[in-house]
């Protein structure tokens, strides 16, 4: 493996919270004394990423993902643990890092809100320093790929939620970084727009060979850009390896699909029956189960066709959610 | 240098465009900065009329001249960047400004100066009809003249590095109008801006020259009324490059620790 664009070894951060009951006399008491507690947002991660891949980066909501970003980018400094990103520490901000890298979040916005989005982008080129033909030519770049053309011209406040992402985007990448933070970029849009930032950032990723790590819900997302996933609970690693391979890991069951010439027939001896339409019944199976349950189906039953499948990637994922870190 | 000047032009052009956004809003804050002097100037100027023509060293025409060229300094100088701190933290504004390759004080202080060229057009003639309808009385002292420029650039500095230090505080108590509040009125009354620190007794006088609302209203004021002797002009001179040297210190340590801190905690 090459020199990896970013290194984290033993990361760690404890959050300090004040907490206090529910209620008045609660509240009162709280302005005398606090009551706080320390959360363990990230727990001893460990992982490297190779110059140009793009990582999915799951888990469920408060696993410790943005804070791991946020510590990626230089907003945070870790409680514990060892980090480089383009051989940069990243807390120390310093200007030749912060030229290389970007952070996207999903739900908040750098763009100004009263102005259209090229004088935003204007303000950027100024800041990032970059020279007016490199920038005349990204952003014609950014505004064919993210078919930006009649978005740049209008106040941002005009604009639909995905036209503002993807405006936000751009601006995020118009220094071209070499390593892209995204956190939940698609969060909130439809499929359509969240088809096209997809195709965006695996063309932008081609092009530039960009770094990418990247947080999703949404499971289309991973699926479509990231051959590699680290799946994260707690703070602590769950899984780190390909996306085949986290269903082979996690997933107990396979899903086996037969077409019958009615729904009529009882098949709860062979499997749990998921769901039964059209002729077509899919069957969840125990994975150790599945040739002989198939044998048995062939040979029982009037099938007309029959697949065998993993199950999935939503169902994998939930599952390896409701495990505890290991 | 060059490009730091590049970037002062577009945030010139980016505030500019945003202000013209919101017109009456624009008109709003004018006229609550023509206001807040404008009630002191007809207190003052009745009290001098009653009294005989006069307060103290100060005729109704002295008032009219000192609460005006006031209107006009605080309008230069102020900052509103304790207002916008909290919110900023909060709503995690503040990220995107770290993760840029540049200080975030250098868009502040580039809106800022944005935000007065583009009002100093409706302020300037707002303050000559002023002048005229108080029938202000503005000695013209070359040498004060030419005091007065630098003397405003550093109360501009220096009120702009206390104001963005305070701000500050943010990052450790998330709230800070309780602050601004305290700040508020400390600066109304030892910058002498509800009436000319000469007029205040003495032991007001001596407080409000220890502290830095002095330098960064009242005393371009003083200069350019021609109401300061030489000595008392090296004076002030001195007091405000001993709190830009506070200034600039207390910021870069202030800076520091209060990235520390959010870094530590997060938004």
């Amino acid at each position: 493996m090459s020199t990896p664009t970013i290194h984290i070894r033993n990361l760690c951060k404890t959050y300090i919270v004040t907490e206090r009951e529910a209620g008045v006399v609660a509240a009162l008491q709280s302005l005398v004394r606090r009551h706080t507690e320390q959360v363990i947002a990230v727990d001893g991660l460990t992982f490297d990423v190779a110059p140009g891949e793009i990582i999915g980066f799951l888990g469920p909501n408060g696993a410790g993902k943005t804070t791991t970003l946020k510590m990626l980018s230089g907003l945070l400094h870790p409680t514990a643990g060892e980090v480089t990103v383009l051989g940069h520490v990243p807390w120390r901000r310093e200007k030749t890092f912060l030229r290389q890298i970007t952070l996207v979040m999903g739900q908040r916005n750098q763009l100004v809100w009263d102005i259209p989005a090229i004088d935003s982008y204007e303000l950027n080129r100024a800041i990032y320093r970059i020279p007016a033909q490199d920038y005349r030519r990204t952003l014609d770049e950014l505004t064919d790929l993210l078919e930006l053309g009649p978005l740049l011209r209008k106040p941002v406040r005009n604009l639909s939620l995905g036209e503002r992402m993807k405006c936000e985007i751009a601006a995020a990448l118009l220094h071209r970084p070499q390593v892209l933070f995204l956190d939940e970029p698609t969060i909130g849009l439809d499929v359509t727009m969240q088809r096209r930032i997809r195709t965006f950032i695996a063309e932008y990723n081609r092009r530039y060979g960009a770094t990418v790590l990247l947080t999703s819900h949404y499971m289309a997302d991973v699926e479509a850009l990231c051959r590699r996933v680290i799946v994260i609970h707690h703070g602590k690693l769950l899984f780190d390896g390909e996306l085949a391979g986290l269903v082979q890991s996690f997933s107990a069951h396979k899903t086996i699909t037969v077409q019958l010439g009615d729904c009529e027939t009882d098949l709860w001896s062979y499997g749990d029956v998921v769901t039964c339409e059209d002729g077509y019944v899919t069957l969840r199976v125990p994975k150790s189960e599945t040739a002989r349950v198939t044998e048995r189906l062939l040979a029982d039953l009037p099938i007309i066709d029959l697949t065998v499948e993993d199950p999935p990637i939503e169902e994998v994922i939930e599952q390896v959610f409701a495990q505890e870190a290991v | 240098m060059r490009d730091l000047l590049e970037v002062y032009v577009q945030q010139f052009k980016t505030t500019l465009a945003t202000q013209v956004q919101y017109r009456a809003a624009l008109v709003i804050w004018l006229i609550g900065h023509i206001l807040d002097p404008v009630i002191y100037l007809v207190v003052w100027d009745t009290v001098a009329r009653s009294s005989g023509g006069r307060v103290g060293t100060f005729s109704t025409g002295d008032f009219g001249a000192y609460f005006i060229l006031l209107m006009l300094v605080n309008h230069a100088t102020f900052t509103w960047i304790m207002y916008e701190y909290d919110y900023r933290i909060r709503h995690g504004d503040l990220s995107f400004a770290l993760l840029r390759p540049i200080h975030p004080i250098h868009a502040d202080i580039a809106d800022n100066v944005s935000f007065k060229l583009i009002t100093l057009m409706f302020m300037l003639p707002i303050a000559a009809g002023l002048a005229i309808v108080f029938r202000a009385t503005l000695p013209l002292i070359p040498w004060a003249l030419a005091a007065f420029v630098p003397a405003l650039l550093l109360a501009f500095i220096v009120r702009f590095l206390v104001e963005w230090t305070l701000a500050m505080v943010a990052f450790w108590t998330t709230r800070v109008s309780a602050i601004n509040q305290m700040y508020y009125v400390a600066a109304l009354f030892l910058s002498g801006q509800v009436a000319p620190l000469s007029l205040m007794p003495f032991p007001i006088q001596v407080v409000a020259t220890l502290l830095p609302f002095r330098w960064i209203i009242g005393f371009p004021v003083e200069l350019l009324l021609g109401r300061l002797t030489p000595g008392e002009v090296l004076m002030g001179f001195a007091a405000q490059g001993v709190w830009l040297a506070i200034g600039l210190a207390l910021l870069k340590i202030v800076w520091r620790a209060s990235v520390r801190q959010y870094s530590a905690v997060g938004s």
